[in-house]
């Protein structure tokens, strides 16, 4: 499906730039050149079919259906769903928790739905398919619900309302319309498109530093050189990327590229996944927004719990892979 | 006419202030935007997404950040 691109970026690095093919320069420089087409693109198609999704299906609707009846359980998986197709911007996850909360949403589902949300979004999605392909793509996303109704439900089990912000409770919030009016398809595709670009445009320098910094690893550190730091043998290295990669701040769109340069060098794919998971998932500027609304100790069990369980995931894929 | 934002106070609710503001003076509306980081009031609306922009009160953007000519043709439009 990339072969012509990989075509184009041949033709610029060892042809117009005139590299040559095995140097380090010229591996980077093809590497950096073939990954930026790729991801642009992939980037520009998904946000696009985003806000069409977004349009149909907005946040508001969701927890008007999430609050519609007793689900017994199933809206963990719900919570979790839902979390993968709506676009995560740390602006709105006070609102998003405490609407949740108002709307008589469990707390344990809100969580689900916070913990998912932030790690599966069109960005990341993107980047997986364009750098690891559909396989490890469609894991990841499973991987990524499953951990959001994991730590959700033990948080939920943990009957943690009460170092909930107080004040939260006595809001009051009500259904509300989504009165879309019918605005012609002409008009509609505008719409989508500047709504989508807008997303495209705002992460696109992020995407290209970490695939610059990919790329320079690609061309300069030796294959295999971490193999012998971080093996799978060595038990520690889960939770260690996990515990560092916290108070790194970072999204996706950086982070995935870089990643994909280090597991080429023998990072095991879990470990790498686990430092991913808890660089986008957990950070420590959400936990200040985030204090805003919960108790300091309903924090530290969020963050705990959450941790854990990315640390779970990170040893199941170094068994599978 | 009051056009009000309000916002968690994070970036992309200042970028929506600041773009109200201008289209407001370029309509000839000095003072008319305020800006507020009262979340509650964006629940009591029955919404979930920051930030929100209200036209006399009710909400006409959600969570998005306009072009400057589809915020004219709001703000107009609601005027």
């Amino acid at each position: 499906m990339f072969y012509p691109l990989q075509l184009l970026s041949d033709w610029i690095s060892y042809d117009f730039f005139n590299l040559n093919i095995n140097s380090r320069i010229g591996s980077s420089i093809n590497f950096f050149i073939y990954d930026s087409l790729k991801i642009i693109i992939l980037l520009i198609l998904i946000n696009y079919l985003m806000a069409i999704i977004r349009y149909y299906l907005p946040i508001e609707k969701i927890r008007n259906f999430l609050a519609s009846r007793e689900w017994y359980g199933f809206d963990y998986f719900l919570g979790s769903l839902f979390g993968t197709i709506t676009p995560f911007c740390s602006c709105s996850s006070i609102p998003l928790f405490v609407g949740f909360l108002s709307a008589r949403i469990p707390l344990g589902v809100t969580f689900s739905f916070l913990i998912t949300s932030p790690l599966v979004n069109e960005v990341a999605v993107v980047l997986f398919l364009g750098l690891f392909g559909l396989k490890i793509t469609i894991i990841y996303i499973i991987s990524a619900i499953l951990l959001g109704m994991m730590s959700g439900f033990i948080l939920g089990k943990l009957k943690m309302e009460k170092y909930v912000a107080e004040y939260i409770w006595q809001i009051k919030t009500r259904e509300i319309e989504i009165n879309q009016k019918d605005k012609p398809f002409k008009e509609l595709i505008k719409i989508f498109w500047h709504d989508g670009w807008n997303i495209t445009k705002n992460i696109i320098i992020y995407v290209i530093v970490g695939i610059a910094i990919g790329a320079l690893i690609h061309g300069y550190v030796p294959t295999l050189f971490f193999e012998n730091y971080i093996s799978k043998e060595n038990i520690f290295a889960v939770p260690l990327s996990t515990i560092i990669a916290i108070p790194m701040y970072a999204n996706a769109a950086g982070v995935i590229p870089v990643i994909e340069s280090l597991i080429e060098k023998g990072v095991p794919l879990g470990t790498a996944m686990s430092f991913m998971m808890a660089t986008v998932g957990l950070s420590l500027p959400e936990a200040l927004i985030l204090k805003k609304v919960m108790k300091l100790k309903l924090l530290f069990y969020f963050f705990g719990i959450v941790g854990i369980n990315i640390m779970i995931i990170g040893y199941i894929f170094n068994l599978i892979f | 006419m009051q056009i009000e934002v309000i916002g968690s106070g994070c970036k992309k609710c200042k970028m929506l202030y600041d773009l109200a503001r201008e289209v407001a003076n370029d309509l000839g509306l000095r003072d008319a935007v305020l800006y507020s980081n009262d979340i509650t009031k964006i629940i009591n609306m029955g919404l979930v997404s920051s930030p929100v922009l209200t036209i006399n009160g009710n909400p006409v953007l959600v969570g998005i950040i306009p072009s400057r000519n589809e915020l004219k043709e709001i703000i107009s439009k609601n005027f």
